[in-house]
Formats: structure tokens, C-alpha cells, sequence
């Protein structure tokens, strides 16, 4: 029984590393159909920058909100000077935007910050609490109270705020809410920042317990995507399930099946899911307009 | 988009610039090593020990009155890329010697070009089968990962932990490790009763170490891996309150392991070079000298801890030098004979004795187990 | 939803006038056939034979991703997969059960397209980013599979390759390769012109204009599409076990999610649905990496660039813009 809690415990703390990851997919995704391949390197760069600026003397408080500024801004430069302009390419070629888009940071924080590992300190210690059996540390109730958070926030700014709702409704039919005054090139851009936003939070918090480096972004970016997916692309909710679940899934490969092949079950178990449910576990059957 | 354009150019007028001009009267060193990707911490200390000590060779008047100049590819982790920068090495840049390959996937795709080119090729990663079974133009360095295996089952042996988990990274380096230490175990009466492995970029191994915890036969467990993996796992253990006793392996032979483990690499045992405790040696130790001047150089010129990777490098550097001063040519046959009649050289690795069935010349005397204690290296023989 | 719809690529270019453009097709391929029987007179050494070896190895599978790609609008981030069934299929079949090269090539290739055949029926129902997911899913279980199964692959350090054998004769060294990979190029290209040009070619860009459209006029898109996804991972598992050959090292990194990537890159950076953008788009990414070696550091971001700016000023790809750019000109 402490086995398995302890499986547990593992699985939804990386889980919810995923969850993040895979909620900024989703945003984006909503906001424009786009699958950010980029997505991964935010995290990394707040991971990275959190780990700088602290170093550099600043607060850890403090060096965790310039952390996301910056990653926010890079979120905002580049969807104007990259993803506007190429708006109307093709669904690969924006793929390979974004991809290109992930080269130039991963290359430019190498060039600039170096290829060494990096952990940050835990936010309350490393002293781990023990709950029946099993043992947790405190930055991963950090991870996951922090996520809680962010996953009630955005349920609040997109079912209730006015700017939510316009980019909800500009996901739904781009067409239709630039006919009722929904601004989309705002709405592409406000996901950006928030995606990068979300990205740098995430990276942060996992910094102490993941440690951080220039390719950090790879790995995350990969398992946000089969997240996102699993919970149906584009769904919130969906993401965040999906995180968790992934998570959870490769804990208990690893625990009870094979350590070898836990990075390889989740994408057995998407093809069998993708198999009998094309449209993903959360997405809606729908076809495509002539 | 300005900047792009401007990065563009530069990058189209640099190539040729950098390329193009004349060496024809220099030697020339060819390395490939990782300078991107999962292996880059190999890579990039070796490259900076390479640069460091070929400048201060031509800064002293070169070697047999040449200049040597250093040519560095990065096959970004990835033994095809090293496969084909080697051939731009022999065919194009026609180098007189080959250093490098950081990791052994990207050595053994070199190795077929150098034996049909006689080109001499000093690699620096760590797998046995780089030199076993012997090849005729193919030297290396750093210890194997079957001495790594041996020494720590001496360890073990001596303090009578006969049942060990073996926790391995899915790398080259972390299965190569493992294959080694399954393989010598029953030597040393040494019984792997758990076979675990996570991958390289994985950031929980509770789940396995759970495992390991939970299986009261375990006595010891050995960790082989590169990078930040090994210092998850070190953290995972402290936080599941684990006593068995660590072992690592000595691919997390830099103080970079410490930093990111923090408290949890305190009592970790593992094989290194003594570069790492070049404090410690005493007076008379034949390496006290060259690791205590290496450490100093390295430390100022890159403002950066040493690891013993890349004094790995310094060590093929030193050898090919020498080799060449003796056969008193940069003939390539010749000094491949007199790299093979190394004897006595005092590296950061160990005293190198070569010979032509031992490509290495390393034995496990060369080899320190250390003792991580308050966060420092310390010896424990 | 709506998004996601792509524009319709086919262009008026193929069929609007049939004669100039045949005449034009036979001059593009005996001008590619002349410079690769000159190109040997110049290359200065077996490096650069090596380059262009790459070339069109990586070429050849780019134009067979780009029937899959360009033609029928399907995405593939897993065809590094099929390269490594090729490679380590004829590799293992060689070395541990002393098979003939050029039979365990061909049984390579079969198991590819087999399993390529198997999986179609359920994936390529699949639309946009989910048959993206699934094609990368399998494309990772592949490689994870070569990299744990140690006994049979040698785990992550890689293997071994025999030297390449047929009809008694040895392969070996860059000349001979050249000839060889220089024939599979120009037939590749020939054969997918023809394919294109016909009237199943002419289905397969209607699929990519509007697959409710074309299965309207009664096209059955399915079968159309399982045929060309069989044909391109074949084409590429056939490739990959030449590779290795050629090669004589290879490691599970080339079923990596990366060589996907790259795969997928020459055939939109090229330009999608464009013979010659595939082969275009083939030595640039093969020669950006040489030619950026020696700017060090900057290589990642440079090559970033590079991707980004192609695809927002030429978003169709480079031969296709370059070539609508020159038509208008004329006009």
C-alpha cells in the first residue's frame, strides 16, 4: 500500500509538470489551432532564468517573477515577429515555425548561459513529509498547489472574464467572432503570453526537484504534447486530466511493469485510444468543412 | 527581421573565411566531440582542455617547429553526424590526428573510417569495446566501464554487500555500464538481484528506487548514468530515507554532481581519477604534479570547475605529443607505433603504459574510489 | 475547427498546359542527370562524394514523404521509424543470421511496409495533430524498442554492418555508392512524376484539397491514402537499410524523434508537393549542418533562422515560391 501511494505521490507530481506543459498546447491550440513545438522551451527558459537571477543575488522570490516577465515577453516577441506573420501558412509549415522557434532559444540560451545542469532551491526545504508509509517533498505540494491554482484561474478568465470568452468563441469559428468584434490577432497574441506565462511557471517549479538545463525544453515539450493529446487538443480540463494521467501511467509502468519501457506505454496505450476513439479521450467527433 | 539578416550574412561569409585559409604549412589536430546534446557535458570541457593546451603549445613555439591547428566538430551526440565529420576530417581537412569522440556509440562509428584511413585515433569515452578486441590505429583514455565495474565490486566485496541493485541509465553510457557490471560481477561473488533503468532526461526514479527500497535483500545500490540523472536519483534515495550504501558510477565524475544532488551526495562511493582529489595525493604521487597543474590552467582560463573528462582530453593530447617528439615526425605510421609504446606517462587518468595488446595502459590502480563527505571528494584508501 | 482546414495546394501548374510542362519535366531530369554525371569531375575528395551520398539518400526519402506530405495533406512524425526498421532489419539479418544483403534489404523493407499497412487502417482515419501524434508515437516506440533490445541491436552504442554484397560483387567505397544511390535518385524521380501525373495522382492532390470533396466524386480515399503511406515508409525502411550499409555503423539515434523531424523539414522547407523541392530541400538541411560546423554555438540558432524565415517569407517552400516567383515574372 506505502508502495503504491508512493507510486502515486511520483506519478502526479511529474504528472502535473505535464499538466502545465500540456495546458499551454491547449491554449494555444484553441486560440489558433497552432501545436506549439516552442512550448517546451519556455519552461525551460523560466526554469533557467529563476536559476540565473537567483544566482545573481536577487531574491528567490523575486527572481522567480522576473523569471516569468521574461518568459512572458519572449512569449510576446515571439508571436509578433514569428508566428503573425507566417498566420495564414499551412498547418506544417507552422509546425515548422514553431520548431525552428524552439532551436533559436534552446541555441541561444546554450550560447549565452551555458550547457550545465542546474537546480534551484526548493521553496520550503527538502525535508520530506511522510504520509502513510510514503514520503513526498514539499516542493511537490508546491507543483501541485501552484497547478491547482492555475487551473482555477483559467476556468474563472475563460468561463467569466469578456476577454476568456472571446477567445474561447474565436477558437470555436475565427470567422464568426471577427464578424461579432473579437479582435483574433489579439486573442493569437494573449495566448502566446499566456502559454509562455503558464510554460515559465511550470519550469519553475519543477527546477528543484528536475534540475535545468539549455535541453531541458525537449523532453517537456514532447510529454506536454501527448498529454494535450490524450485529453483531446484543445480542451483544458482535458489537458490537465491528461497530464495527470500520463504521469501517473509511466510511475506505475515503471513501478510494477517495466522501467525499461515506461517511456514507450503511454504512446502504446495512445495509439490503442487514438484506434477506437479517433477524436482523442475528451475531443468531440467532428468533421472537416469542404 | 533585421538581425536575421545581419546573422545570415555572417554566417555566409564566415564559413568560407574560417575554412578557406591557408594552413598548408601547419599540423593539424581533427577532433569530433558532443558539444550539443545529452553528452554535451563531456564534450565541452574536452574542447576547452584541447583549445587551452594547443594554444599554449604554439604559444611555446608549436611542435617540431609547426603550428598546430585545432579542428573541432560537434556531432551534436549523434554517432551519424560523428561518422560524417570524421570523413570531412580525413578527406578534406587531412588532418594528422584524430581526437575525440565523446561517447562510445559515436566512437565505434568512427572507427571503420580511421582503420581504412591509418589515421591515428585517440577516443575519449569509456566503453571496453573500443579497445578490446585491439585495433590497430584505435587508442583511448579514460578508464572502461568494466575497470569502473571492477573497482566499485572490490568495494562492495570488501565490505561484504554481496546483493545489489543495479539502477542504469538508457544512454550508451548507463547500458554499456550496465552490460560491464553484469558481466563482472560473479568475479567478484557480486549478485545483481534488481536491473532497473530510467531515461536520460527522466525528473522522478521514485518509482524504482520504491522498488529497491522494498526489497529487503537489496545490501547496496549502483548507479549508472551521466548528467543530471545520477543526481535525481540521489535526491529520490535521500528522500525515501534509503541507508543501503550509493554507489555511482564514473560518469558523474565532476563537482557539477555535487551542486545538484546538495545534502543527498554526502556518503555517495564512486571510481574516479584523482584529478578530483589532486589535494589529497601526497608529494611523491607521479600524477600530483600534472593534475595540480591542470586544475590551476583549466580553472583559470575557464572560470569553471574541472571534471575528469577533460583531462581525459589533456591525457590523448599528451600522449599523441609525445608520441610525435619520439618518433620525431608526424608520419602517421610512425607515431601511431610510438603512441603504442607509451610507458610511464603520468595523465590525469593514471600512469599510461601501452602496449600492442593493451590499447589503454590503464590498470585499476589508476582508479581512486572516492567518498563524497560534506559535500567534497575524499579518498577512502 | 475551421482553421485547420488547409488551403487547397494543388496549383493550376500541373495540367494547365501539358505539353510545355512535359517538355519541361523531360529537361529537368536530363539536366539532373548530367550534373550527377559530371559532379564526380569535380568533387575534390571522398568527402564530398560522401555529402552528396547523404544527399540523396536523405532525398530520395524526401520525396517519398512528400507523396504522403504534399500530395495527401497526411503528417508523419515517425518515418525515422521505418528508416530504423530498414537499417537495423537488414543489419541484424546480415550479421546474425547470415543473410544475403540484398535479401535481408528486401525483408527490411517488406516488414516495413507491412506494418505500415497494418497500422494505416487505424491511423490514417486520424486527422491533423492526431495522426501527427500517432505517427510520432509509433516512430518512439520504434526507437525505444532498438535502444532496449541490447541482444539483437546493441542497445544505445549502436552496431556493426556487413559490407554490402550483390550479384557477388562488394560495394565498397564512395564511388561506387555514388553510381548506385545516383540511379535510385533519378528513378525515385521519375517514378514519382509518373505517379503524380496519373490519374491516381491526380486523386491523391484532390485528397489534399478536400478529402469530403474528393470522396464526394467518388474517390475512395482511404485505400489512397493507406497506398501511398505503405509506399513511403518502404521507400524510407529501403533507404535506411542502404544507409546503414553504406555507412557500416549505425545507432538507434537515427529512429529518433529528431531524424523525423529533419525528414519532415526537407520536404516543407523544399516546398509540399514538389518533386524538386524535395530534393532541394534534401541538400539544404544535409549541407546547412557542414557549412554551419564551424561557426560554433551559433549553429543551433543560426539553423533556427533559417527554418523560421523560409517558412514565413516562402511559406509554400523554396522551389515552389521560387518557381511562381519566376512564372509571374515572365507573365
Amino acid at each position: 500500500m506505502a508502495q503504491f501511494l508512493q507510486f502515486v505521490f511520483s506519478g502526479i507530481t511529474v504528472g502535473a509538470t505535464y499538466a502545465l506543459a500540456a495546458l499551454g498546447f491547449s491554449i494555444i491550440y484553441n486560440a489558433s489551432g497552432i501545436i506549439n513545438f516552442a512550448q517546451g522551451e519556455f519552461m525551460m527558459i523560466g526554469g533557467m532564468a529563476a536559476v540565473f537571477l537567483a544566482a545573481a543575488g536577487i531574491p528567490l522570490p523575486l527572481a522567480i517573477v522576473l523569471a516569468v516577465c521574461i518568459v512572458a515577453l519572449t512569449g510576446l516577441i515571439i508571436e509578433k515577429l514569428m508566428i503573425e506573420p507566417a498566420r495564414d501558412a499551412e498547418i506544417v509549415s507552422i509546425i515548422i515555425i514553431t520548431i525552428g522557434i524552439s532551436m533559436i532559444l534552446r541555441g541561444l540560451v546554450e550560447v549565452f548561459l551555458g550547457k550545465a545542469n542546474h537546480a534551484l532551491p526548493s521553496f520550503s526545504g527538502e525535508k520530506p513529509l511522510a504520509v502513510l508509509g510514503a514520503t513526498i517533498l514539499p516542493q511537490s505540494l508546491w507543483v501541485l498547489g501552484v497547478s491547482t491554482l492555475l487551473v482555477v484561474v483559467l476556468g474563472f478568465f475563460f468561463g467569466r472574464t469578456r476577454t476568456g470568452k472571446a477567445m474561447l468563441a474565436a477558437s470555436y469559428n475565427r470567422l464568426a467572432a471577427q464578424l461579432v468584434g473579437v479582435n483574433t490577432n489579439s486573442v493569437l497574441l494573449l495566448s502566446f503570453i499566456l502559454s509562455a506565462t503558464i510554460g515559465a511557471i511550470g519550469g519553475i517549479l519543477i527546477a528543484p526537484i528536475a534540475t535545468t538545463s539549455y535541453d531541458a525544453g525537449l523532453m517537456l515539450g514532447l510529454k506536454g504534447f501527448v498529454a494535450a493529446t490524450l485529453g483531446g487538443l484543445g480542451n483544458g480540463l482535458g489537458a490537465v486530466v491528461g497530464g495527470l494521467f500520463l504521469g501517473l501511467f509511466e510511475a506505475m509502468t515503471a513501478g510494477y511493469i517495466s522501467s525499461a519501457y515506461k517511456d514507450a506505454a503511454p504512446f502504446i496505450l495512445i495509439l490503442l485510444i487514438l484506434t477506437f476513439r479517433p477524436q482523442g479521450v475528451f475531443g468531440a467527433k467532428q468533421t472537416d468543412r469542404v | 527581421m533585421d538581425y536575421m539578416r545581419k546573422l545570415l550574412a555572417a554566417a555566409v561569409i564566415a564559413v568560407p573565411a574560417v575554412s578557406g585559409a591557408a594552413y598548408a604549412q601547419n599540423v593539424k589536430i581533427g577532433s569530433v566531440l558532443s558539444l550539443t546534446g545529452p553528452a554535451s557535458f563531456l564534450g565541452d570541457p574536452e574542447v576547452k582542455t584541447l583549445q587551452l593546451y594547443i594554444d599554449r603549445i604554439n604559444k611555446a613555439g608549436g611542435l617540431l617547429g609547426k603550428k598546430i591547428e585545432f579542428i573541432n566538430y560537434d556531432d551534436a551526440s549523434d554517432a551519424a553526424k560523428a561518422n560524417a565529420f570524421t570523413k570531412r576530417l580525413i578527406d578534406d581537412d587531412k588532418v594528422d590526428v584524430i581526437i575525440g569522440g565523446s561517447t562510445t556509440g559515436s566512437t565505434m562509428s568512427m572507427v571503420p573510417l580511421v582503420e581504412k584511413a591509418e589515421m591515428p585515433f585517440i577516443s575519449l569515452a569509456g566503453a571496453v569495446v573500443i579497445i578490446e578486441p585491439v585495433k590497430k590505429w584505435v587508442f583511448k583514455t579514460p578508464h572502461t566501464d568494466r575497470m569502473a565495474a571492477e573497482k566499485i565490486f572490490i568495494d562492495m566485496k570488501k565490505r561484504g554487500l554481496t546483493k545489489i541493485a543495479l539502477i542504469s541509465e538508457s544512454s550508451g553510457f548507463g547500458q554499456s555500464g550496465r552490460k560491464e557490471s553484469i558481466a563482472a560481477a560473479p568475479k567478484y561473488g557480486i549478485e545483481i538481484i534488481m536491473d532497473e533503468t530510467y531515461a536520460l532526461k527522466d525528473t522522478d526514479m521514485t518509482p524504482q528506487l520504491t522498488k529497491v527500497k522494498n526489497n529487503p535483500a537489496v545490501q547496496a545500490i549502483l548507479v549508472f548514468g551521466l548528467g543530471q540523472g545520477p543526481a535525481i536519483v540521489n535526491k529520490n534515495y535521500a528522500q525515501l530515507g534509503m541507508k543501503v550504501p550509493n554507489y555511482h558510477g564514473p560518469g558523474v565524475c565532476a563537482k557539477e554532481f555535487i551542486a545538484l544532488s546538495g545534502d543527498a551526495a554526502n556518503g555517495v562511493r564512486l571510481p574516479c581519477a584523482a584529478l578530483l582529489v589532486a589535494d589529497n595525493l601526497p608529494a611523491n604521487d607521479p600524477q600530483k604534479k600534472v593534475v595540480t597543474e591542470y586544475i590551476k590552467s583549466y580553472t583559470e582560463a575557464n572560470k569553471a570547475d574541472v571534471s575528469t573528462f577533460g583531462g581525459c582530453a589533456l591525457d590523448g593530447l599528451m600522449i599523441w605529443v609525445e608520441a610525435v617528439k619520439r618518433a620525431g615526425s608526424f608520419d602517421k605510421a610512425k607515431v601511431r607505433d610510438e603512441i603504442e609504446k607509451t610507458k610511464n606517462l603520468a595523465g590525469t587518468a593514471g600512469v599510461v603504459n601501452m602496449s600492442a595488446n593493451d590499447h589503454l595502459g590503464l590498470d585499476l590502480s589508476a582508479f581512486r574510489l572516492l567518498e563524497i563527505k560534506k559535500g567534497n571528494w575524499t579518498l577512502t584508501e | 475547427m475551421s482553421t485547420m482546414t488547409s488551403p487547397p495546394a494543388v496549383t493550376s501548374r500541373q495540367g494547365s498546359a501539358p505539353k510545355s510542362w512535359m517538355s519541361s519535366r523531360f529537361t529537368a531530369i536530363a539536366i539532373l542527370i548530367a550534373v550527377l554525371a559530371l559532379l564526380p569531375l569535380v568533387l575534390p575528395n571522398a568527402f564530398y562524394f560522401d555529402l552528396v551520398i547523404r544527399i540523396m539518400i536523405n532525398a530520395v526519402i524526401a520525396i517519398a514523404l512528400n507523396l504522403l506530405i504534399g500530395y495527401t495533406g497526411q503528417i508523419s512524425l515517425g518515418h525515422a521509424g521505418f528508416f530504423g526498421i530498414g537499417a537495423y532489419g537488414s543489419a541484424i539479418l546480415t550479421a546474425r543470421y547470415n543473410m544475403p544483403p540484398l535479401l535481408s534489404l528486401a525483408i527490411a523493407t517488406l516488414a516495413a511496409a507491412a506494418l505500415a499497412w497494418l497500422v494505416a487502417g487505424a491511423i490514417l482515419r486520424l486527422k491533423g495533430h492526431y495522426l501527427a501524434m500517432a505517427t510520432l508515437g509509433l516512430g518512439i516506440i520504434i526507437s525505444i524498442i532498438l535502444n532496449n533490445e541490447a541482444a539483437w541491436t546493441g542497445g544505445p552504442d549502436g552496431m556493426s554492418v556487413d559490407t554490402f554484397r550483390m550479384f557477388g560483387l562488394r560495394l565498397a567505397g564512395e564511388q561506387s555508392w555514388y553510381w548506385m544511390f545516383a540511379g535510385l535518385l533519378v528513378a525515385s524521380i521519375v517514378l514519382a512524376q509518373n505517379l503524380v501525373d496519373s490519374p491516381a495522382g491526380r486523386a491523391l492532390q484532390a485528397l489534399h484539397g478536400s478529402e469530403v470533396a474528393a470522396s464526394v466524386v467518388g474517390i475512395d480515399t482511404a485505400a489512397f491514402k493507406t497506398r501511398v503511406f505503405v509506399v513511403s515508409a518502404g521507400t524510407t525502411a529501403a533507404m535506411g537499410g542502404l544507409a546503414a550499409f553504406y555507412m557500416g555503423f549505425i545507432t538507434p539515434n537515427l529512429a529518433a524523434f529528431q531524424h523525423s523531424i529533419e525528414l519532415m523539414t526537407m520536404v516543407v522547407v523544399g516546398g509540399m508537393a514538389s518533386v524538386y523541392g524535395s530534393v532541394f530541400g534534401a541538400a539544404l538541411l544535409s549541407l546547412l549542418p557542414q557549412a554551419l560546423a564551424r561557426v560554433e554555438g551559433w549553429e543551433t540558432v543560426i539553423f533556427g533562422f533559417i527554418l523560421v524565415g523560409t517558412m514565413i517569407f516562402m511559406p509554400r517552400g523554396i522551389v515552389p515560391s521560387i518557381a511562381a516567383l519566376l512564372r509571374k515574372k515572365d507573365a
